[in-house]
């Protein structure tokens, strides 16, 4: 289990993230939604340990991890999917995900044997590009996929880290309408699993409905709604603070 | 079998290939088609000078580490069996000490200026390392009485190693003397030092610091501690370049901060690495043999021009063996316009 306590970020005298408290439960999907500027990514770094938190405490699963760094906490089983694109761009879309899977099997410290003889590592990250019907462009030099493709390849070496906990941040941003069943599919196959916490930070509303069971509403840094989808959504709050807006227009 | 000794690293180009076997077969039976000492020195210089800029691209091009310090290390190597070549006599022993010395020295020193210095970004990094660099270059000229000062050390090679020492007649007319096993211990330890350098940057650990170079805030985000990464990549292309400064003080009997610490010798590698391929160790290999051809014989090259165009009036001046620095210049110039990748990326390119 996720679970933030007053967690908080100043810059300077701006509190990007406000006190927000708020626990992940195991099997759950949780969906962040808030507009633009809410502090919903800013969150997400405090979780992750990108950025240091101002105060308040991140625990996961009962231990305290709100001073570690962030690989740290990638190994004991934080994982995240950036928003703006985020790979190694001159390294192929295997090799991208290669590199996940390696971080589990410990061997990074491993400087004398050649690479390509660990196949097992190399076949399980062959599988994860398979898993986002990635597999056909394993050669292919990261840079040079379209955009979409490479949000895929964000989400294939999330999964590759094989991580208890899973977030999101806006996934299929920036994808064609064609492509974004394979990622929805494959967040509702990690929901499935039912042992993983799920963390979504998403814009389009009818992907939030059909695939969380709880949506947390930040507004200005602080958690401001929470509860099952149709409550939220239907609550006065978050209609002046976020829904009201975009219901016009969406 | 090839595969295992190159670590999968195949040269992925005809041309490279063939250039690489030229430059192994070459070095390797230079004392017999060069007779001479200059072309023997040439020769094992670019042994050495192979293993340092490998070791350099193991920084620049792999892991993206910018450091000035590298020369520094090579120094460290050198001075090492220098020393104690000068205080405990011409023996192997002395040779092993002073080797080990240098090679921890430059280990803690790496370690050290790791630590303290890789979090921050990559200019300010290579802004401390130019500041150790001077520091240690100055302090080692001002301690004259361990390192001779300005005017360095000279000292007795082990007597294996001494043109004195004979161990046979000639072979295809060349005397099989101490010179001559010198240069084969300079060609086989680079030899062996180039392949565990290759073995490293196609391992695992080489995977990652090639994850760092690409991406360091997503190489953290995935679970690998760059600082920690760098550092150990910066110890052994330290313990490397020392290697390479103990095996240029065993091949010259003369260790002084001009063909060591300077500068000058530290624009050269970098040099090597940009012209030959940043991020390729075979980069490395052919930067490091056309700088060192072109510093020894570009000046007699130009000379056979200049009498060529001995009654051109500008020409024969322009073509003047003074000006070879001029010519060298617009030499690297080119190579960087028209090879951005260096030699080996545009080689591999074409394919």
């Amino acid at each position: 289990m996720l679970e933030t306590k007053d967690l908080t970020i100043r810059f300077g005298g701006h509190a990007a993230v406000d006190g927000v408290s708020c626990a992940f439960e195991k099997g759950t999907l949780t969906s962040i939604v808030g507009p633009n500027g809410a502090g919903k990514t800013t969150y997400f770094n405090l979780i992750s340990g990108q950025l240091p938190a101002t105060s308040g405490r991140v625990t996961l699963n009962g231990e305290d991890i709100t001073s570690l760094a962030a690989p740290r906490r990638t190994r004991l089983g934080l994982g995240r999917a950036f928003q703006l694109t985020n790979l190694f761009p001159n390294l192929s879309t295997l090799e991208n995900v290669r590199l996940a899977v390696q971080v589990k099997s410990g061997k990074g410290y491993d400087l004398f044997s050649r690479t390509l003889t660990h196949r097992e590592l190399i076949d399980q990250a062959m599988a994860h590009l398979a898993a986002v019907s990635l597999a056909d462009r394993a050669q292919a030099i990261a840079a040079t996929l379209p955009h979409g493709d490479q949000r895929k390849l964000e989400v294939a070496i999330l999964l590759a880290l094989e991580p208890d906990v899973f977030m999101f941040d806006e996934p299929t941003a920036g994808m064609s309408i064609d492509e974004v069943p394979t990622i929805l599919d494959i967040i509702a196959a990690i929901k499935q699993r039912g042992d993983k916490t799920i963390l979504l930070v998403e814009h389009k509303m009818d992907v939030v409905r059909s695939l969380s069971d709880r949506i947390v509403v930040l507004h200005q840094g602080k958690l401001v709604a929470d509860g099952k989808p149709a409550e939220v959504i239907n609550s006065d709050i978050v209609r002046e603070a976020y829904l009201g807006s975009t219901a016009d227009h969406g | 079998m090839l595969r295992s000794i190159l670590s999968d690293d195949l040269p992925r180009s005809r041309w490279l290939a063939l250039a690489l076997v030229a430059i192994l077969v070459g070095l390797a039976v230079a004392p017999f088609l060069f007779p001479g000492a200059k072309s023997l020195n040439v020769a094992a210089k670019i042994c050495v000078f192979i293993v340092l800029a490998a070791s350099f691209d193991l920084l620049l091009g792999y892991t993206g580490i910018v450091s000035f310090a590298h020369t520094m290390f090579f120094g460290i190597g050198a001075y090492g069996v220098a020393i104690s070549l000068t205080r405990m006599g011409a023996g192997w022993d002395a040779v092993a000490v002073g080797t080990v010395a240098g090679l921890l020295l430059a280990i803690v020193l790496a370690t050290v200026i790791g630590l303290f210095s890789l979090r921050v970004r990559t200019i300010f990094f290579a802004m401390i390392t130019l500041a150790v660099a001077s520091a240690f270059a100055i302090l080692a000229s001002q301690l004259s009485d361990l390192t001779g000062g300005e005017d360095g050390l000279n000292y007795r090679l082990p007597a294996a190693l001494r043109a004195s020492f004979s161990f046979g007649d000639t072979l295809f007319g060349v005397r099989l003397n101490g010179r001559l096993l010198d240069y084969y211990l300079v060609y086989t330890a680079s030899l062996a030092l180039i392949l565990v350098l290759l073995r490293i940057v196609n391992s695992p650990f080489g995977s990652v610091l090639m994850a760092i170079r690409e991406n360091p805030f997503r190489a953290e985000a995935i679970g690998y501690r760059t600082v920690v990464y760098r550092t150990i990549a910066s110890c052994i292309a330290a313990a490397t370049a020392a290697l390479a400064g103990a095996l240029l003080a065993l091949w010259s009997s003369q260790t002084n901060p001009d063909t060591t610490l300077s500068f000058d010798i530290m624009v050269d590698i970098l040099l090597m690495v940009v012209i030959g391929g940043m991020g390729t160790m075979y980069g490395a290999v052919i930067g490091a043999v056309l700088l060192v051809f072109a510093q020894n014989y570009l000046q007699d090259l130009l000379a056979v021009a200049n009498k060529a165009l001995l009654g051109v009036p500008l020409l024969a001046n322009l073509f003047h063996p003074d000006r070879w620095l001029l010519w060298l210049g617009v030499a690297f110039i080119l190579c960087v316009y028209f090879f951005p990748a260096g030699i080996v990326g545009r080689l591999r390119q074409k394919r």
